[in-house]
């Protein structure tokens, strides 16, 4: 649905974009998450035809964005960062405004009603919360009945309830059948909705693979905890198989390391016949491969 | 997948959507819509102004100062209200919306020099007509050569303010940079001493000014003939200049 191949982008000197690629397929909720400054906003802007790539190529359903920007503002909607609308229109009014820009555009009224919006179709935008303000952005999106959405930090500045409530939002347009490219820098986001995730540093795709398997590629992908007094070596804990880490926090020892460390900590514990106290073994999220992978 | 361009409806759209927006900005509405008026009003309730003096040619005061609050109005609507409005558009990301969408961000400029256009004519309407019936002032003399003259004079306002919306960053610089341009013009358009009350040296270079060159085009139709090819050349020198100026800086974002 989307393709991305070796896209670069320059503003001057510094190279926002340095070789990107990847593709989203139909139906897909893809992530691209990466720190602020990563070249993520720029990627998606590149996606809409916003922004010219220097080199690469970009194509949304078949559609170069820049030589065939107009076919691609029909099949590509997009909610934008920093992208407002003038502040004494109303909701009602803006999403009448933005149906007119399409040939068959979303039956507006189910729109309203499915982003929550009914109760506040007269409301001007410039009084409606930061939650309502960026639901009616991701209805203007939607209006003209997209096959691919860019949604872009859809869930900064939201308290936590606005957020899981887009968040139930997002999964309700693509159980619609409509294919998101999201971009986050949120953790939790990306977990919890997408499928697949390219992380962006630095203008580059440092990992691009599901958030499961992001989290199993780190070299922490394992925790182990238990009670510090329990009557193991440091020493041995350190020449586990894949361990990375031991350390000691809160009266706990911590050792992080892989599938491997586990199979061989059990190991351990049944050869000296001792028991780790309180002994708790976790998976590492998301947060714990993104720092491992934009370090 | 359609290909064909978007609705013809949707700039109609947003011809209509900025209408209602314009409407619900009083402050504007009232410098714009009402004050070229209200200046007119007070400076005909001073007796001395509706004297005839020997110094205007037999004219009145109050009778030059009706061209200078049509330009009064031009200059509140070209230069004060509209260039904050684009660019708070470009600044808020409003025009870079709508660039995602299958209609052009022109779309929006075009609505908003309409509407602006529309405004200050308004506006030129009403103050000639309280100033004929209130202060018995003659209609302009020469009907069509005092509508060339108001369309080239309107023209050459919404350039000025394009090319200040072109030339600043921020819609703050933008009312910074209109509010400077703006003592100049009202100095040219004969606001505090009628283009045609000047002294004569001074009059010949203020008629090389947009709304000096206005000023003389609108006193030549309102005495009777056509705007003389100088006046009218300097007006539209200066709009394709300005007006080249703001396409060419101008920045969507």
């Amino acid at each position: 649905m989307i393709e991305v191949r070796d896209l670069r982008k320059a503003y001057g000197e510094r190279k926002a974009v340095d070789g990107v690629s990847f593709s989203v397929e139909e139906g897909e909720i893809f992530g691209i998450l990466g720190p602020n400054g990563a070249g993520k906003t720029t990627t998606v802007e590149c996606v809409a035809g916003l922004r010219v790539p220097d080199a690469g190529r970009v194509r949304v359903a078949g559609l170069d964005p820049v030589a065939d920007h107009d076919r691609v503002t029909r099949v590509l909607g997009v909610q934008l960062q920093r992208s407002e609308l003038q502040a004494k229109l109303t909701v009602r009014e803006a999403l009448e405004l933005y149906a007119t820009f399409y040939e068959r555009p979303a039956d507006r009224r189910a729109l309203a009603g499915r982003l929550g919006l009914d109760a506040h179709l007269d409301a001007r935008f410039g009084t409606l919360s930061g939650g309502q303000k960026q639901r009616l952005l991701i209805a203007l999106a939607l209006v003209g009945d997209p096959r691919a959405v860019v949604l872009d930090e859809l869930t900064t500045g939201l308290d936590p309830r606005a957020r899981r409530d887009t968040w139930d939002l997002v999964e309700s347009i693509r159980a619609n059948g409509v294919t998101v490219l999201l971009v986050t820098h949120v953790m939790e986001e990306a977990q919890r909705l997408c499928d697949r995730i390219a992380v962006i540093d630095g203008g580059r795709v440092t990992a691009l693979d599901t958030p499961a398997g992001l989290i199993g590629r780190t070299a922490t992908a394992r925790v182990i905890s238990f009670a510090a007094d329990s009557p193991l070596d440091p020493a041995d804990l350190a020449a586990l198989p894949g361990a990375a880490e031991v350390t000691g926090r809160d009266g706990r020892t911590v050792v992080t390391g892989t599938d491997a460390t586990v199979d061989a900590f059990v190991s351990l514990l049944a050869r000296r016949a001792v028991t780790a106290r309180g002994l708790r073994i976790t998976d590492a999220t998301l947060d714990d491969a993104y720092l491992d992978l934009t370090s | 997948m359609a290909s064909t361009p978007a609705p013809a409806s949707a700039a109609r759209a947003v011809l209509r959507t900025e209408a209602r927006l314009f409407a619900r900005e009083p402050a504007a509405l009232f410098w714009v819509m009402v004050s070229p008026t209200v200046l007119l009003v007070i400076l005909g309730l001073i007796p001395s102004m509706r004297e005839v003096s020997a110094g205007l040619g037999g004219r009145r005061a109050i009778d030059l100062y009706v061209p200078v609050a049509v330009l009064f109005a031009l200059i509140m609507a070209g230069l004060q209200a509209m260039p904050p409005v684009l660019a708070g558009y470009r600044e808020r990301g409003i025009l870079r919306r709508m660039s995602a969408t299958p209609v052009r961000p022109a779309a929006l400029l075009t609505a908003q020099f309409v509407l602006h256009a529309v405004a200050a004519l308004l506006s030129a309407l009403l103050v000639t007509a309280v100033g004929r019936t209130a202060f018995g002032v003659a209609l302009p003399a020469h009907l069509p050569g005092h509508l060339v003259a108001l369309v080239l004079a309107t023209a050459g306002g919404l350039a000025l303010g394009a090319t200040v919306c072109a030339v600043s960053r921020t819609q703050k610089a933008a009312t910074a940079v209109g509010t400077a341009v703006f003592f100049p013009t009202m100095f040219t358009a004969g606001v505090w001493v009628p283009v045609q009350a000047m002294p004569d040296t001074l009059r010949r270079i203020v008629e090389y000014t947009p709304y000096g060159a206005a000023s003389r085009a609108l006193d030549e139709a309102a005495r009777g003939g056509w705007p003389g090819p100088v006046a009218l050349g300097v007006m539209v020198l200066w709009t394709a200049v300005l007006a080249g100026t703001a396409v060419r800086r101008f920045r969507w974002e």
